[in-house]
């Protein structure tokens, strides 16, 4: 800590931060454009420009930029003293600025107008005519409104340099900079939506949002959770007259930070779906048309329904939806919703993390590791987020470069400058290319049981005790020294694995490796991902047991209640065909039309996660709670309100004191009674407009507040937010600050922890020091026909938010990857389709870095169900190939390495 | 020893220049030999004795900006020649490298001997087409001679140059834009620290100097510091090249000793104004510097002494602003050039020249007003050292500013009557 003077008055501060962060932490109002938290310094925008003295003496000083100064012991500084400067940059950016507030999607929550108000510059004085630019077709998720733009450059440091992406940038110079593609079309980053809050004005803009746009103030929201993966971002959905908004970014400092994948942004719009299941419904037979049924007797049927029935659950469902599920049938007839082989990989992910000596890395944790391995996992589509903290932990050799000539870590242009193309090493071993080769060490292609295999050896190789492996030809020998000396000498690895190869033995190598990696106090980071929202949590419910849907299906019911789950996803078609005729009644419950719910005999009309509340526990063990973010028609509730008749917070107090782990998940709301004068917390803004008139069509009476399930938060205006000290932080503003920017008010530091609203809570303790081995296995892969991988995709692999219509255009029809030797020997051209043993015919690409003999999959794509893949496959040219509507070839970007995708 | 003119020593109009044989029988490719038997370190050490400064416009001593190189650790190193002229009114760098440019290769060589780099660059404007062309037969011929490439006249040391052409931008002549520009990306300023020195090209140990100040190296190791200490008048050491562009009787640039005078320089060397025009103030070095008045004539070219009557030295090679031409117009010109030539990164430069540029079109149109000439006034400071990225605006401001401080008046009549000059 240092003690400056700022304009007479003495502050303590960090001077490992920069001098603006700290006026920022300390509640001054110094405006700023081009610094942000996550991606440093550099001195662009000049508009926090400060004055330096030099001693006492001093009076008249020197203008510095406080985001570029480093506060030292005992400096003088004066805010005030720049104040005419800072007049002079606001009026000179403002030169060409359009003035288009009223239009334009980002005012009321618009930085610049923030900034400009605060630099004071309320009178126009320039009189010429201004530049215009052409805006440019950025895809289905990002509007581009360039003469907005006020050269700040944050859009390119975030999409360049902090995301990774290639195909965008900064040309033509001087007051003619345009931000943009070389040439019209869809942004490829994976993470291009968070362009719409890194940007302090409206250049890019939440191109679905526009659509149905309303003002921020005009939002209803809470805090929510995604539900596109397990990692489990927060987010802050904004809902008006009943529908979903938007979805924007959520700051929690452990999980995903200022960022969000695309899927996590856009992927959401799968509640306003025209496939949502309106009302509930019954059916006589499996196959006749529905009737509506009112709720009262819907439940009823289902309370019915449910003696001895077998209950499956799901890894989208959230806690209480599950336990109240697993409450109704009783535990001995609740089954996992997911297969056997992904229930016993979940199952060993909890073992490792409660027993192993490893630390469970946060997405913080990932950001901080120096040596980086990803064994069989495709982060960019599987877990996007952790992918984009990769990207960030591969610019860790360049920070220790800087601070190796004491640059402070906050100094991006200097660690840039300094560090060049020097990157933290990372490898990967994957059966085909990711998007993270751009940035990777190396990256080696192997099966996910040869990589397995690989593991082990790396995990042999730092410590002796761990079991050995055979059968590795020399080069990976050698690479398995080479990563295990990496991993070795840094100061935090970090290993990466997952349950989406489908392949155990990556989970045992992971751990092994994370294992003997352990010495001392020291333990490595280990990161294990799941398919699924709730995926953990689910898997905790089971609390160790293998029951999963192939149990569920033998079980011998005749009546079999699904909770948000299409079991064809699960499990093999005929199979599921099978169980659903052996039964009597069908009873799901789901938000979404699906084929499983167009079977069943009584269909109930679930709540989204905008509509109801719960936990979810993402792939690190951590329960998150999602608050509802409006009230859904009277037809619609929460799966767990439909199974139990319990109030919400007691399914949760149950569920809590019930499954082992679980007691945390208590504490993470402040609970029904929490209250502040008296009043709870206001989902709506208190500038919210139309209260009195919004339902004026229906009655004049303004209704009366409704209770949510939580009994924290309100449906209403009404109530205490966040600035005055409310528990839960629901969407950030502060008086001058109507921007996301504001986020830093509650913070600890500008940059920090939330001072308020919870985090989460770890499920899993573990205080492991002990080393134990998984062995090594001793499978031996042969069948007849292409070994069959799995292939993801960030757009479409996931079933809600393939619902969503900007995530379908980015999405494409099913089909295989192919080695270039296949395809040839297959005859294939380009034009041709590629017919798939017993399931029909697909488009394939052709993928230099495939191996002979292996076909990758895609998963939850339309046109082909993976769980109907055997683990071998035979493949032929298909007859009459005509590639169907769906296929964009374009919206499959395999790789940074673009020569690598040969059609 | 005689020589007085080791920069054009080798130059004569019209005649091709030197081939690598003529040069050496001139005298050529000895300060290498020199160097070799000495350290690296102690070159350095003679070039920063002999107080050569640089000749780029900030008159940095040579040596001593060497001297932060750390101590060389086998990786690349390199030396960047800043061969980039894009000052407004300076010609020098061509002269040199048109005419004699077997001078500037073996001050690379002797200069990447001291620094101990790898690789020598010369980052060439890319409109100096003869300058390229004879470069380029320079250089294969030092290849061909056993001055460039492995094992240099059987020493240890080791050198190759590259020609790069620049597609062509004022802020390529700033430093750390010329190394972005050379390793492919915007050429925009970087931030110092790092310096070049310490990170610069490709992340490694970077050096980067004006032509002419290379072009000094093979003399100070030739004929030793105290010939190239006494070339100077007074207490300056060397020559350099100065010139003169504008209304005067005989245009063009010539070696002299440093502390020459600008009378001298204007009368002597360009032969006065032409007839029919007197001299109403002069930029002394470049379209980025101040302006200064007759009475400033007799000062010496001396880059302290310049900066006391409130200009720079900049390159020396003065643009004369006569009585017949427009000052108003004058500066327009500078500013809308300068305004064109920003790299658009920080927000004084690249939105406040050209508002200056607007109210200047604006007062040579005739539609000037008196609240333009305040915000001029302004602009000055807020464009000032210190408050951008790096000197391109303050720089370009300076014109201005001097401009707004003897003419006033030229200003005021701008708005109240419009433009009354006939030659811009």
């Amino acid at each position: 800590m240092a003690s400056i003077t700022i304009d007479g008055k003495v502050f303590e501060v960090d001077e490992k931060n920069n001098l603006l962060q700290e006026c920022l932490s300390h509640a001054m109002d110094l405006p700023y454009f081009c610094w942000h938290p996550s991606m440093g310094s550099v001195g662009s925008c000049r508009q926090c420009a400060v004055v330096e003295y030099a001693n006492e003496e001093d009076q008249k000083g020197r203008l510095v930029m406080a985001c570029m100064t480093e506060p030292r012991e005992g400096a003088r500084y004066s805010i005030a003293a720049a104040a005419k400067f800072r007049a002079q940059a606001i009026e000179s950016i403002m030169i060409n600025h359009p003035h288009d507030c009223p239009v334009c999607e980002e005012g009321g929550e618009c930085h610049l107008q923030d900034m400009t108000v605060m630099s004071g510059h309320t009178y126009r004085r320039y009189d010429g005519k201004k530049k215009t630019h052409n805006n440019q077709y950025l895809g289905p998720f990002i509007n581009h409104e360039m003469n907005r733009c006020i050269t700040c450059y944050r859009c390119v440091r975030y999409y360049k340099d902090y995301a990774g992406g290639t195909d965008f940038g900064p040309q033509a110079s001087h007051d003619n900079t345009y931000f943009g593609r070389w040439q019209e079309g869809p942004l490829e980053s994976e993470f291009s939506g968070n362009l719409v809050e890194v940007c302090p004005t409206g250049v890019f803009t939440d191109k679905p949002f526009s659509k149905h746009y309303s003002r921020k103030w005009d939002l209803q929201s809470s805090p929510s959770i995604c539900t596109g993966c397990s990692v489990g971002c927060n987010t802050n959905p904004g809902e008006r007259y009943g529908t979903l908004r938007r979805i924007v970014n959520r700051f929690n400092d452990e999980v995903n930070g200022y960022f969000l994948c695309d899927k996590g942004r856009f992927g959401a719009e799968y509640v306003n779906s025209p496939e949502r299941i309106p009302v509930s419904m019954t059916r006589d037979s499996h196959n006749s048309d529905p009737v509506q049924i009112e709720p009262a007797l819907a439940k009823d049927a289902l309370k019915k329904a449910a003696k001895g029935a077998v209950a499956i659950g799901s890894p989208r469902a959230s806690m209480e939806a599950n336990y109240a599920l697993r409450e109704l049938v009783g535990e001995e007839n609740f089954y996992a919703g997911i297969s056997a082989n992904e229930l016993g990989m979940l199952n060993k992910i909890i073992d490792i993390y409660q027993n192993k000596p490893v630390n469970v890395a946060s997405v913080k944790d990932i950001e901080g590791s120096d040596a980086v391995l990803i064994l069989g996992e495709d982060l960019t589509n599987t877990a996007a987020r952790l992918a984009l903290g990769v990207r960030q932990s591969a610019k860790n050799l360049g920070r220790q470069m800087g601070a190796d000539l004491n640059f402070p870590i906050w100094h991006d242009a200097a660690i840039r400058q300094l560090a060049m193309d020097k990157l933290s090493p990372l490898y990967i071993l994957s059966p085909h290319t990711t998007r993270l080769d751009d940035i990777a060490h190396t990256s080696h292609i192997s099966s996910a049981e040869n990589s397995a295999k690989i593991g082990m050896a790396i995990a042999h190789a730092i410590d002796a005790s761990a079991p050995a492996v055979e059968g590795l030809n020399k080069e990976e020998q050698a690479l398995a020294l080479e990563i295990a000396e990496t991993l070795k000498s840094a100061k935090q690895a970090l290993i990466i694995s997952g349950t989406s190869s489908l392949e155990p033995a990556l989970l045992d190598a992971a751990s092994n490796i994370a294992t003997a990696l352990h010495s001392g106090n020291s333990k490595a980071n280990l990161a294990l991902v799941c398919s699924e929202s709730n995926s953990m949590g689910l898997a905790l419910m089971m609390q160790g047991s293998g029951k999963s849907i192939d149990e569920a299906m033998s079980a011998g019911a005749k009546t079999a209640i699904v909770l948000e789950n299409d079991l064809y996803r699960r499990a093999a078609s005929a199979k599921v065909d099978a169980f659903i005729n052996s039964l009597d009644q069908l009873v799901v419950l789901d938000h979404l039309k699906n084929r499983t719910g167009e079977q069943a005999n009584l269909v109930l009309a679930a709540a989204t996660f905008a509509e109801s509340s719960g936990t979810f526990v993402n792939y690190e063990g951590r329960a998150q709670h999602y608050y509802s973010t409006f009230k859904p028609d009277s037809n619609i509730r929460s799966s767990a309100l439909w199974l139990s008749d319990k109030h919400f917070n007691e399914i949760t107090a149950d569920c809590a004191a019930a499954i082992a782990n679980c007691a945390a998940i208590l504490e993470l709301t402040p609970g029904e009674n929490y209250n502040f004068a008296g009043l709870k917390v206001p989902r709506q803004h208190h500038r919210y407009s139309g209260r009195t008139s919004m339902r004026a069509n229906i009655n004049v009476h303004e209704p009366k507040q409704e209770q949510d399930e939580d009994g924290v938060m309100v449906y209403s205006m009404e109530g205490v937010p966040a600035i005055k000290d409310a528990a839960v932080l629901n969407s950030p503003w502060v008086p001058g600050w109507n921007s996301n920017q504001s986020i830093f008010k509650f913070q600890e530091f500008a940059g920090g922890p939330l001072k308020q609203g919870s985090k989460g809570q770890r499920l899993i303790a573990n205080n492991s020091t002990e080393k134990t081995w998984y062995e090594a296995g001793t499978s031996d892969f042969s069948a007849e026909g292409y070994k069959v991988f799995p292939v993801y995709h960030l757009f479409g692999s996931e079933e809600l938010s393939a619902y969503t219509p900007a995530i379908q255009e980015k999405a494409t029809s099913a089909y295989v990857s192919l080695s270039p030797e296949d395809a040839e020997k297959l005859g294939l051209k380009a034009s041709d389709g590629v017919q798939v043993e017993h399931n029909g015919a697909v488009p394939f690409v052709v993928r230099k870095a495939i191996q002979p003999g292996t076909v990758g999959v895609s998963v939850g794509l339309k046109g082909l169900n993976f769980q109907d893949m055997s683990a071998a496959i035979a493949l032929d040219k298909a007859a009459e190939w005509k590639n169907p509507d769906l296929w964009r070839a374009a919206n499959i970007i395999v790789s940074d390495k673009r020569e690598e995708r040969v059609d | 020893m005689s020589i007085n003119n080791p920069l054009t020593k080798n130059i004569e109009k019209g005649r091709a220049p030197f081939t690598f044989a003529e040069y050496k029988a001139a005298g050529g490719y000895q300060s290498f030999a020199n160097a070799i038997k000495m350290a690296p370190r102690d070159v350095m050490g003679q070039v920063k004795d002999a107080g050569l400064g640089g000749r780029g416009g900030a008159g940095f001593n040579t040596g001593l900006k060497w001297s932060f190189s750390p101590d060389p650790d086998g990786l690349p190193r390199y030396l960047v020649v800043n061969a980039d002229e894009m000052e407004p009114g300076t010609f020098k760098d061509r002269l040199l490298m048109e005419s004699d440019p077997h001078l500037l290769i073996e001050g690379m060589i002797t200069a990447s001997y001291a620094i101990q780099a790898t690789t020598g660059y010369i980052f060439l404007r890319g409109e100096y087409t003869v300058a390229e062309e004879n470069l380029l037969k320079a250089i294969a011929e030092a290849y061909d001679n056993g001055m460039l490439g492995k094992n240099i006249q059987g020493s240890d040391f080791s050198l190759d140059i590259y020609l790069h052409t620049s597609a062509g931008r004022y802020i390529c002549g700033e430093e750390t834009a010329l190394i972005n520009a050379l390793e492919g990306k915007r050429a925009n300023p970087r931030f110092k620290p790092p310096f070049p020195q310490v990170s610069g090209l490709w992340g490694r140990p970077t050096l980067v100097n004006n032509v002419e100040t290379i072009c000094n190296i093979p003399g100070i190791l030739t004929y030793g510091v105290d010939w190239f200490k006494g070339l100077g008048l007074g207490d300056e050491c060397g020559t350099r090249i100065s010139g003169v562009s504008g209304r005067v009787k005989n245009p063009g640039c010539w070696e002299m000793p440093v502390g020459t005078t600008f009378r001298t320089l204007l009368e002597d060397y360009a032969g006065g104004m032409q007839d029919g025009y007197e001299l109403k103030a002069f930029l002394p070095g470049g379209g980025s510097t101040d302006f200064l008045m007759p009475e400033h004539l007799d000062l010496p070219m001396i880059p302290g002494e310049v900066a006391k009557a409130g200009s720079r030295l900049g390159t020396s090679l003065i643009m004369v602003l006569d009585d017949k031409t427009c000052p108003v117009g004058t500066v327009r010109n500078l500013i809308k050039f300068f305004a064109h030539e920003s790299c658009g990164w920080c927000t004084p430069c690249r939105d406040g020249l050209p508002w200056v540029e607007h109210i200047l079109n604006k007062m040579e149109e005739g539609k000037g007003e008196m609240k333009d000439i305040e915000i001029l006034k302004e602009m000055c400071g807020y464009m000032g050292p210190g408050n951008t990225f790096c000197a391109l605006a303050p720089g370009a401001a300076e014109p201005l500013q001097s401009s707004l401080k003897y003419f006033m008046d030229e200003y005021e009549s701008h708005v109240k009557h419009g433009c009354s000059y006939k030659s811009h």
